[in-house]
């Protein structure tokens, strides 16, 4: 936990008048887990988003291991190259197998051997324990299933920080478990980790650090143990009742 | 009368152990009639259209298999043929050879039949997946060459026989075949450059696609057979059949970028950004995720414009290029065989509809190989 491997200083966003990030400033740390919650529209996917520029921001800075996110799209390409990410729909490609998707960017974009690339697919297929399917096409996985070949897509990569933008929000209530297991799994090996997701339970086991955003700003920013214990913030505390309420 | 059944139907499903089956089936011609009553006969209003279309079919098709077939004259000349009562199949067995290959020199007809049967088993070869890889391309460079070298002649002591002389099946088959081929590229880099980020960009495909498809194809075709050369300087021209094999080219490209653009606006967000969050650049998102996925989409539509294209090439009849159906006008110019010109025509329809029909079953039976198991 030394140097700062993401930082947002002061970012804004708006889509069109509306203002989705508020003042955002942000310290990832090498090797941190940092859980992102709040609110449905509170600008917690927007702001992860805006770490490997899926959004853009218009003000304020992002600097993502150590390279400042602008225009140049040569940057940008560098930074998803060292930044994965799992969405809360997998947005696995339908057309491609399991073990084709896990190696395009491997192959694409790394310029990996192919049998390189395939050993390292097979690899994290057994790490997220679904080797069996690798011939097989996402549609005909569970969806736990697939969400877990997302997550082993995104490491093939041999990514420094791992993004997850609600990843089992599109899961069945039985599958939640298996996807969060791999992430835990994960996180125990030292990975850099933002997460933005609503399961507390991870959250507890697994965060350095516990983010609350509301109407785009960042509300409160703590440790677990004080975070669910000792909420500063009248917001914190409401959303926190609400959540673990049932 | 239902109310007496129902119990009955009830009592057949239910087995003592509390098991349930589907009903039985009546069997064999029982199965039959019962099927006719239920669907045929179940109400007065269906009964009087069933009778109807019974009465409509027995009006037509008898005369018709008569006219066709049993009445037929398939062999003799035209004095025999006025006798006959059916359809005079012995014209086709007479003009088949201008039909097929039109103003081509007669005595050379080889070359274009072989040309033709060497195309259609490069398509046939070209439809089994097993057989999609480089070599593949290869034997389509060498094919090609072979096909023109047989057409133009001019070298290995064949006559040169200029491209107007050319005619019939192989010309239509060259331009309906070399014009999907081009267009398709084409219709691909048109789709893409209308949702393209770049205004100017945008504009010329938005133009290009809009311009192209307010006009009908029989002047783009006058366009580029009369206009085009007006614009050329002096002394130069431009083959008359590569303008009009142009003039496809364009054509079909506008109609096809539109039914590409359909797939590509079918594919979600999700894909473009798993794939950018990849760091893949635009070309590789472009043609390994965006584009294997949308084509299998628009296959349908595809396929449609391809068949409507094939057909199509019949136009170029305004400009004065002798393709299948003109050839085959071509084949009544003798006095004596012009009663017979329905004969032609259906011998001219046949074809068409054979290609066409071979066209729709491939890219249907496509359609099932390349959806298997890649359904969301």
């Amino acid at each position: 936990m030394t140097e700062p491997i993401i930082l947002f200083e002061n970012v804004d966003k708006w889509f069109g008048s509306f203002h989705v990030l508020r003042d955002v400033s942000l310290t990832v740390r090498k090797g941190e887990k940092v859980v992102v919650c709040g609110p449905s529209g509170s600008g917690k996917s927007t702001m992860i988003r805006c770490v490997n520029r899926l959004e853009e921001h218009q003000a304020g800075r992002i600097v993502v291991n150590g390279v400042e996110l602008s225009d140049d799209l040569k940057a940008i390409e560098a930074i998803r190259r060292d930044v994965g990410m799992v969405f809360q729909s997998f947005n696995l490609f339908p057309h491609l197998t399991v073990i084709e998707n896990l190696t395009l960017a491997p192959l694409w974009v790394r310029r990996m051997p192919k049998r390189e690339a395939a050993e390292i697919a097979m690899h994290y297929l057994e790490r997220v324990r679904i080797p069996e399917q690798a011939h097989k096409f996402p549609g005909q996985l569970s969806g736990g299933q697939q969400q877990r070949v997302a997550i082993a897509r995104a490491l093939c990569m041999k990514p420094s920080i791992m993004l997850f933008d609600e990843p089992t929000s599109a899961l069945d209530p039985e599958m939640v478990k298996e996807v969060l297991d791999v992430m835990t799994e994960l996180a125990g090996e030292g990975m850099t980790m933002v997460c933005v997701t609503h399961e507390m339970g991870f959250a507890r086991a697994v965060a350095d650090t516990m983010v609350f955003m509301a109407d785009g700003a960042v509300v409160e920013t703590s440790p677990p143990a004080e975070f669910f214990s000792a909420p500063r913030n009248e917001r914190t505390r409401q959303f926190l009742s609400q959540i673990l309420a049932h | 009368m239902r109310n007496d059944d129902e119990p009955s139907a009830a009592a057949d499903v239910e087995e003592p152990s509390g098991a349930v089956y589907p009903p039985p089936g009546e069997a064999g011609p029982m199965r039959l009639m019962g099927w006719a009553r239920r669907r045929l006969f179940n109400t007065p209003a269906n009964i009087a259209l069933t009778l109807l279309c019974l009465w409509f079919l027995w009006e037509t098709v008898p005369p018709l298999l008569g006219w066709a077939l049993f009445n037929a004259q398939w062999t003799g000349d035209p004095t025999t043929c006025r006798e006959a009562t059916g359809a005079c199949w012995a014209l086709v067995g007479e003009k088949h050879r201008l039909m097929l290959f039109g103003l081509y020199p007669y005595d050379e007809h080889w070359r274009p039949l072989i040309a033709t049967l060497l195309l259609l088993g490069m398509l046939g070869v070209s439809s089994q997946r097993r057989f999609w890889h480089r070599g593949l391309a290869l034997a389509w460079v060498a094919a090609v060459t072979v096909m023109a070298v047989l057409m133009w002649g001019g070298v290995l002591g064949l006559r040169p026989v200029d491209t107007t002389l050319w005619g019939g099946l192989p010309l239509t088959l060259l331009l309906a075949l070399a014009g999907i081929a081009v267009a398709f590229p084409l219709s691909i880099v048109l789709a893409l450059g209308r949702r393209s980020d770049l205004p100017v960009v945008r504009a010329v495909c938005v133009g290009y696609i809009e311009l192209i498809r307010g006009v009908p194809l029989v002047s783009v075709l006058f366009m580029a057979s009369v206009m085009f050369p007006l614009f050329m300087p002096e002394g130069v021209t431009v083959d008359k059949l590569l303008r009009a094999q142009i003039g496809i080219i364009l054509f079909t490209a506008a109609y096809l970028a539109e039914a590409v653009r359909g797939g590509l606006q079918a594919i979600p967000r999700g894909q473009y950004e798993a794939a950018d969050a990849m760091g893949l650049s635009y070309w590789q998102k472009t043609v390994l995720i965006v584009l294997p996925q949308a084509l299998r989409i628009v296959i349908p539509p595809m396929v449609n414009q391809f068949i409507s294209t094939f057909k199509d090439t019949s136009l170029v009849t305004i400009v004065g290029l002798f393709d299948l159906l003109t050839s085959v006008k071509a084949s009544l110019a003798d006095p004596e065989w012009r009663p017979f010109f329905i004969e032609a025509y259906v011998f001219a329809a046949l074809i068409y509809w054979c290609f066409c029909f071979l066209m729709s079953r491939y890219s249907q039976r496509l359609e099932e190989d390349l959806m298997a198991g890649t359904r969301r």
